[in-house]
């Protein structure tokens, strides 16, 4: 019996609908995609005057979506995000501005974040280590300090009642320290400084139950161990200082393990 | 090189015969016979019929698949086996027949996890280089990628999986089991128009399905109650057909969601889609739209491949053989619990 090989899927081609009236209007600076993500597609525009830049985040509709669920699905999330910035704003959790949005349209404009995701500057600084011939497990002080950095956003944001539904490393920045405090590194030439802020609420809720922190921290926990195999270990340091962030956050962390184990009573069936 | 496989970790018990060939041409499938326990409706399959059905056709299936691959005893080089995940009673059963084979042919014995099994064969069929991998069955919904001799799980059912979904309320609906409750589902499902509202459960990279099940079950229960019900927007009868469209529609937007996801994550632009409810056409084509949307594309394969057969169990066990890994008799046991991304993959770089 000769195998034959089962070729890529064929599809109708995608017709796009237009986009909505905001990438056309004239006091804005033409919009220029930045990055297509998951879900949205994330432009780089001004608000209001050419000099404030500011990130424009379209939900375009998703061709393989039923339209009914597709309008809702878009409309929820973009009302749901708006929400969950502003408290956070409010509450003095490091995110992004909401300037403006069109939850029907479905767009959402907030403030523009310098700097880089961790994700990024975690894999150019282990990258930076192998070159430089640094053995691996050899603790950095600067790194554990971008962990407890993170452990503690993580838990100010916890906090003020607010879970991020996909927290991974491409969903934090790391911005250029305006000032050299605490929290921010600014020793020039380290990939590592600069203020944690998170970003993309899309999936985000409030909530102030320890299960779905709990579950949080878990996605956070995957997303670490799945991309940065070797910063693994470093995950206990972000726990760590999350422990520390607020009143409640051990019994958090009690629930994590339940949540984990849960996890991994998954593989049952075949 | 020539392997059999041996395959029994649910409702279908399998054996394929594989050829490796050197300098990398791709693998030759000799047979892949398999042999499925169906259930009345209104039923799902128990462990002890199921194992029953597996001791009672596995020595004819060995004996047809070594037959139709023209191969002696002495060709084979190893018989490989489903180690796990899978259910106890139907995993045990084969693993016996494999250990049987063994003594009597003299041949060593590999154990493979299922999963691997899924993709490895995915990737051999398909020729997907480096995809996410989207494993989804009645037992397993995981969205995988590779990296560094593992393949990672990024995201997964956090309660049943999205066939035990479909599977469950095809008996709710008490259709047919034959071929398959989820392939009869598929042929309703393209006759529904009514797009229900029900739950959508996704966690950044995971998802959710009992609640969905839950809330499908109540709207057929209110639909045998009152089987005039009319939908409040366009005014149209609702039917069963329109419950399976919904439910697909449902669940397999949110597998498109978590798989884009992943890709987004891990920069990849191919997707490789395993596993029996992989054979839907509606989740082929959904996946397919979400692809080309990103510039990239899908492979699935057919019913031969999706669905648990023994010539992927062959195939990856082959691959760990061919670097050296064996499984002695003494080790050779089988487990409920087998996570994919416990496999050390020596055969990939």
């Amino acid at each position: 019996m000769e195998t034959e090989t089962i070729p890529a899927i064929e599809t109708a081609p995608i017709e796009r609908p237009p986009l909505p009236p905001v990438f056309q209007y004239p006091s804005a600076v033409p919009p220029s995609l930045i990055t297509q993500g998951a879900e949205a597609l994330l432009y780089r525009s001004t608000y209001l005057l050419p000099t404030l830049p500011c990130a424009l985040k379209y939900r375009p509709p998703k061709p393989y979506r039923h339209p009914t669920l597709d309008l809702r699905l878009t409309k929820h999330r973009i009302l749901s995000e708006a929400r969950v910035l502003a408290k956070c704003r409010r509450e003095g959790v490091p995110v992004p501005a909401v300037y403006a949005l069109d939850e029907t349209a479905g767009w959402l404009m907030i403030e523009w974040i310098e700097g880089e995701v961790v994700r990024i500057r975690l894999n150019e600084w282990l990258q930076q280590r192998k070159d430089e011939g640094i053995a691996e497990g050899v603790d950095d002080d600067r790194l554990v300090r971008l962990m407890e950095r993170v452990g503690r956003a993580v838990g100010r944001m916890h906090a003020v009642g607010v879970v991020h539904g996909d927290l991974t490393t491409s969903n934090m920045m790391l911005r250029p320290g305006r000032h050299a405090g605490p929290d921010g590194d600014s020793a020039v030439g380290d990939v590592l400084a600069g203020d944690i802020v998170l970003i993309d609420f899309g999936l985000a809720s409030q909530s102030t139950q320890d299960e779905d922190r709990a579950v949080d921290l878990y996605v956070l926990e995957r997303a670490f161990g799945s991309t940065h195999p070797r910063a693994e270990s470093l995950f206990k340091v972000v726990l760590g200082a999350y422990g520390k962030s607020f009143k409640g956050a051990d019994v958090v962390l009690k629930r994590l393990e339940d949540v984990r184990m849960r996890g991994r009573k998954r593989s049952m069936l075949g | 090189m020539i392997a059999i496989g041996l395959e029994g970790s649910a409702n279908k018990l399998g054996v394929g015969v594989i050829s490796h060939s050197p300098h990398g041409k791709p693998a030759q499938i000799l047979s892949n016979i398999r042999h499925t326990f169906v259930s009345p409706p209104g039923e799902g399959f128990l462990p002890k019929d199921t194992a029953k059905h597996h001791r009672s056709w596995v020595i004819k299936l060995v004996k047809q698949a070594m037959a139709q691959a023209g191969v002696s005893i002495a060709d084979v080089d190893c018989i490989c086996y489903t180690k796990g995940p899978g259910m106890g009673a139907p995993l045990q059963s084969v693993a016996v027949a494999a250990r049987m084979l063994s003594l009597l042919w003299q041949k060593e014995l590999v154990g493979v996890n299922h999963c691997v099994g899924h993709i490895e064969m995915g990737r051999e069929i398909t020729g997907a280089q480096n995809p996410v991998v989207l494993y989804v069955s009645g037992g397993n919904t995981q969205v995988i990628a590779y990296a560094e001799q593992r393949y990672r799980i990024f995201g997964e059912a956090l309660d049943i999986a999205v066939g035990n979904c479909l599977d469950r309320f095809a008996r709710t609906l008490e259709i047919s089991n034959d071929p398959a409750p989820g392939y009869n589902i598929e042929q309703l499902a393209k006759k529904g128009k009514v797009l229900l509202d029900l739950p959508y459960a996704v966690k950044g990279m995971d998802c959710s399905f009992s609640g969905i099940l839950a809330s499908i079950d109540i709207l057929a229960a209110e639909l045998k109650a009152n089987p005039e019900q009319r939908d409040p927007i366009t005014g149209e009868v609702i039917t069963t057909a329109d419950l399976c469209f919904s439910l697909q529609e449902t669940v397999f937007a949110m597998l498109v969601e978590i798989t884009e996801r992943a890709m987004a994550h891990v920069g990849s632009n191919q997707v490789l889609i395993v596993g029996g409810v992989g054979c839907n056409e509606r989740l082929q084509e959904m996946m397919g739209l979400m692809a080309k949307d990103r510039g990239g594309s899908v492979f699935a394969t057919d019913e031969r491949f999706c669905i648990d057969n023994g010539i992927m169990i062959a195939h990856a066990g082959l691959l760990a053989y061919e670097t050296g890994f064996r499984t002695p008799l003494e080790e050779s046991t089988c487990t409920q619990r087998f996570r994919t991304d416990e496999v050390f993959v020596k055969w990939r770089d």
